[in-house]
């Protein structure tokens, strides 16, 4: 009996310890919740920092999954309880335009991350680039924050632009898999209609024909690949992707409607080599 | 029941054949060319066809049956080739200088080293023995005008009562060979050397322990068949043996032998001039493995037991240069490490009913386990088996039976028999193989059941003094036969292929052999002797199968007297008319060539010296026959050389 009483206590103190671990905001601690990601840029204004993190060092052209931490610059502690909104522009010469991107929301399980992604349609160029305004809302109070981003060109087409039979103008953009390899990959593309110059809203419904090939072993394919269909749930579309192996390979796409109407694309054939519609994947 | 080859270079016709090969035999002017490749000499007997995709590394086919389909081991030594397109049968990482003779045993009578449907041949090693004291030194030279071919080969020996040891060393060279009409084979060069040394120490009066190691290095070998040829093929083969004589007065001989292999061998295409892409294809073949077999005679009963088990690893890749220098290099792996683990038990029992008659029963029940070890090669397959798991289990049963009755001048066998062989690493988990014989690329299926066969055997000889006359039929009802068939839905890998085929299995297929052959002696030196074949093999829809031998002959005369010894000889082939056109085999024609060879031994005291000379092909005639991958031509004329010093 005594020994028990002995154990509890034990249990008690350390359970004590550990919640007071927790309040402690250890910053080791909070720093596991952006482990394996690099700081690409961070943005501020007079009160905070907004730190952006990717799994690369860079911004590029395309998809990229973004993880947020916003630092409070009086108190250097990270604000865990903001509501944020985001609008990347792009500055032209003649005009302005944005770009699809998702909404931000808290990472799951963490305490002060937060996370969306932009799908940049084309890179920032000279003299005319991509800024980043956030808008933002920390215990009633809004706040704004507009910076310069880089973003770089892709080596490989990872996203494109066209204009459908049906004289919309889409953004097709690569999501998964982001790390090919020789295997059958799941993947993942994100489809927006260009509504307006800010203004890209999901296309829901629509399916996209999938025919991987390699222009360099004579338009070699592949087999049991799975054409795109819509996830209502992760509002993008998904397939399948063998890949035989490593190398160059030419996702050639067609995009249909829901009424299976083609708007964008042709078939592979022996005479016609590739879609106007397609991809690319280089591992 | 085993015999000798005659002299002739007729195929003779048996269920069981040894082939010499030795130094013993070559001072017995018993080869008409002592210095031609192990190949060769496999090619002498009936059962045996040799499929040639070069001048070099010629694979084994046994009743018209592919090498996959036989059990090919060296001195009982599991070896596996490391090259996806066959370029490397075991037979080519050893040679003549180290070997005594080919044991070749057709169908379930094969089985003793191996699951198998065709047949087994086991090359067995030169060994000296303990005993007397002695010793030799051998050099033996060769030169072949086709090809510019030269031989070198040197070997020495010694033994004693309780020690010995053999050495040896071979290299050969040839450039392109010459087909008939003086039209130059581009792309069939060779080089290779073989180094071996065999040592063996007796540990007790019944005990010794033999050791024995093979380096086996080619280069430079050309495949005028294939669009690739090989930089490097090179095999070490090392065994330990311990070997307990007269155990008691049953068991004759009991050996445990340890053996390991490694192979490695790189295909390249760097000095083919017009490939549309640039690839590297290196293969490693590793094998450990170990037997343990009994000689046991009780009785009336010579009986065999044998336990063995191997352990092998079969990996290769390709890697592609794309023509664009910007992309990245394309790599797949085209055995994906396929780990094989493979133990058996065999045993054997040869009844003496009496003084004409024979029966002997054997049979092989082992257990395999195959395993595909790299991830990266696992996901490559499971592209087209999404199911598929990285193991799998396999048991396999060999059975066989024969009755013999020897009369006065007339031999009959009977013999009946039931096989499984496991598909190949190939057949079982090939990714992406182009296959130049029909232009296809393979993939391997690894849901292929065990191929099984039944098969049924009938051999007669008769005697009538100086004449003898033979016959023997097989006939093999193979089911669950394995050979790839086209999927139309998939994309060719290789550039200019015509498709994709997957391994699969027809319900069955029918092999028929049958051979005649006669002799006749005369004048007390002469020899007439002549042999012809008939075959067929058909898959379940009656389509001929590919590959399969259209009615081949051949006569020779031969004389022998003293120290000398002539030959001349005609061997052909009618046209091939059951060809597999289905299975992208296109016919041979007709063909007959003629040879000649002469040769004689000298002795000064205790030195000899042996020459041969021949021509082979005189009429320098340009053919090729069913057995040449994509219808290479065979060599035209050639003139040959090889001359062997001996000092005891």
């Amino acid at each position: 009996m005594k020994s028990i009483t002995y154990i509890f206590s034990i249990l008690f103190v350390l359970t004590i310890f550990s919640c007071s671990d927790d309040n402690d905001d250890n910053p080791e601690d909070l720093n596991k919740e952006i482990e394996g990601l690099i700081k690409v840029t961070e943005i501020s204004n007079d009160e905070h920092i907004i730190e952006i993190y990717s799994t690369q060092a860079k911004l590029y052209q395309g998809y990229n999954e973004l993880t947020l931490r916003i630092v409070d610059k009086l108190t250097d502690e990270f604000i865990t309880n903001a509501t944020l909104n985001w609008m990347p522009v792009m500055h032209m010469t003649d005009k302005n335009h944005s770009c699809p991107k998702s909404e931000i929301s808290k990472v799951a399980g963490m305490k002060t991350t937060y996370e969306g992604f932009i799908i940049f349609q084309m890179a920032g160029m000279m003299n005319q680039g991509w800024d980043l305004t956030f808008n933002y809302d920390v215990d009633g109070n809004s706040y704004t924050a507009v910076g310069d981003i880089d973003v770089m060109m892709s080596e490989k087409q990872v996203v494109t632009v066209f204009t459908g039979t049906d004289d919309v103008r889409y953004i097709l953009a690569l999501i998964e898999p982001s790390d090919p390899e020789v295997k059958v990959n799941d993947m993942f593309a994100g489809l927006y209609k260009m509504e307006s110059m800010m203004s890209f809203p999901v296309v829901k419904n629509f399916s996209i024909e999938l025919d991987p090939r390699m222009p360099s072993m004579g338009n070699h394919s592949s087999p049991n690949n799975e054409d795109l269909v819509y996830d209502a749930s992760q509002e993008n579309y998904q397939g399948k992707l063998s890949l035989t192996m490593t190398g160059y390979w030419k996702l050639n796409l067609r995009l249909m409607n829901e009424n299976s109407e083609v708007l964008k694309g042709e078939l592979v054939t022996e005479e016609n080599e590739s879609s106007s519609l397609y991809l690319e994947i280089e591992f | 029941m085993a015999q000798d080859i005659p002299a002739d270079s007729i195929r003779v016709v048996d269920l069981d054949e040894i082939i010499l090969i030795g130094r013993e035999d070559l001072n017995n002017q018993k080869q008409d060319k002592p210095l031609s490749s192990v190949d060769d000499y496999l090619e002498k007997s009936s059962r045996i066809t040799m499929i040639k995709r070069g001048n070099y590394a010629w694979e084994p086919a046994m009743n018209n049956m592919n090498s996959d389909r036989l059990a090919i081991t060296i001195d009982g030594m599991q070896i596996f080739g490391a090259c996806t397109d066959k370029m490397d049968p075991i037979t080519s990482y050893v040679d003549v200088s180290n070997l005594s003779e080919a044991n070749i045993k057709s169908g379930q009578q094969g089985a003793e080293h191996g699951s198998t449907i065709g047949g087994g041949i086991d090359l067995k090693l030169q060994k000296s023995t303990f005993g007397e004291e002695r010793w030799d030194i051998g050099l033996d030279t060769g030169f072949e005008s086709n090809g510019e071919a030269k031989i070198f080969s040197g070997e020495f020996n010694v033994s004693e009562d309780n020690f010995y040891v053999n050495t040896d060393i071979i290299y050969r060279k040839s450039g392109n060979y010459y087909a008939g009409d003086g039209i130059e084979v581009l792309y069939s060069q060779y080089e290779k050397y073989n180094i071996s040394a065999t040592a063996g120490f007796k540990t007790s009066e019944k005990g010794a322990i033999i050791g024995s190691v093979i380096y086996d290095r080619a280069n430079d070998v050309g495949y005028p068949a294939l669009p690739m040829d090989v930089s490097l093929a090179r095999a070490v083969i090392g065994s330990v043996a311990y070997e307990h004589f007269n155990v008691n007065t049953e068991i004759d001989r009991w050996e445990t032998k340890l053996y390991y292999n490694s192979i490695k061998h790189v295909m390249d295409d760097t000095k083919r001039p017009d490939v549309p892409i640039h690839m590297d294809m290196p293969g490693w073949s590793d094998t450990f493995g170990f037997y343990s077999k009994m000689d046991w005679n009780k009785a009336d009963h010579h009986m065999i037991f044998k336990l063995d088990s191997y352990y092998n690893r079969s990996l290769a890749e390709m890697t592609m240069y794309p023509n664009d220098s910007e992309e990245k290099l394309m790599f797949m792996l085209t055995w994906p490490d396929v780990r094989t683990f493979n133990s058996g038990i065999y045993a054997e029992d040869e009844i003496a009913l009496n003084k004409r008659e024979n029966i002997k029963f054997s049979t092989r029940l082992a257990y395999q386990h195959e395993r595909v070890a790299d991830e990266f090669g696992l996901n490559s397959l499971q592209i087209f088996y999404p199911e598929m798991d990285d193991s799998r289990d396999r048991f396999l049963v060999n059975l066989s039976a024969a009755y013999s009755i020897n009369n006065d001048r007339s031999k009959w066998n009977f013999s009946a028999g039931y096989g499984h062989r496991a598909p190949s690493v190939s057949e079982a988990y090939g990714f992406y193989l182009y296959n130049s014989y029909d232009n296809y690329d393979y993939i391997g299926n690894p849901y292929l059941n065990n191929e099984k066969s039944a098969e049924a055997n009938i051999n007669f000889d008769y005697d009538i003094n100086k004449f003898s006359v033979g016959a023997v039929a097989s006939f093999f009802y193979i089911s669950d036969y394995i050979i790839g068939e086209i999927d139309p839905e998939l994309s060719a890998m290789t550039i200019g292929a015509n498709g994709v085929k997957i391994y699969t299995a027809l319900d069955y297929a029918t092999i028929v052999n049958t051979g005649l052959r006669m002799s006749y002696k005369f004048l007390n030196a002469f020899t007439l002797s002549g042999s012809m074949g008939y075959n067929l093999g058909q898959d379940d829809e009656n389509n001929s199968l590919p590959m399969i031998s259209p009615i081949e002959y051949g006569t020779a005369l031969s004389y022998r007297k003293g120290m000398f010894n002539a030959q001349v000889d005609m061997k052909g082939a009618t046209e091939q008319t059951n060809y597999g056109e289905n299975y992208g085999e296109s016919p041979t024609d007709a063909y007959t060539i003629f040879n000649i060879n002469a040769g004689s031994n000298f002795y000064f005291g205790s030195q000899q010296l042996l020459i041969k000379a021949g021509v082979e092909n005189i009429f320098d005639l340009f053919y090729s026959t069913y057995a040449d991958w994509n219808g290479i031509p065979r060599k035209g004329r050639n003139v040959f050389l090889n001359i062997s010093y001996i000092i005891k």
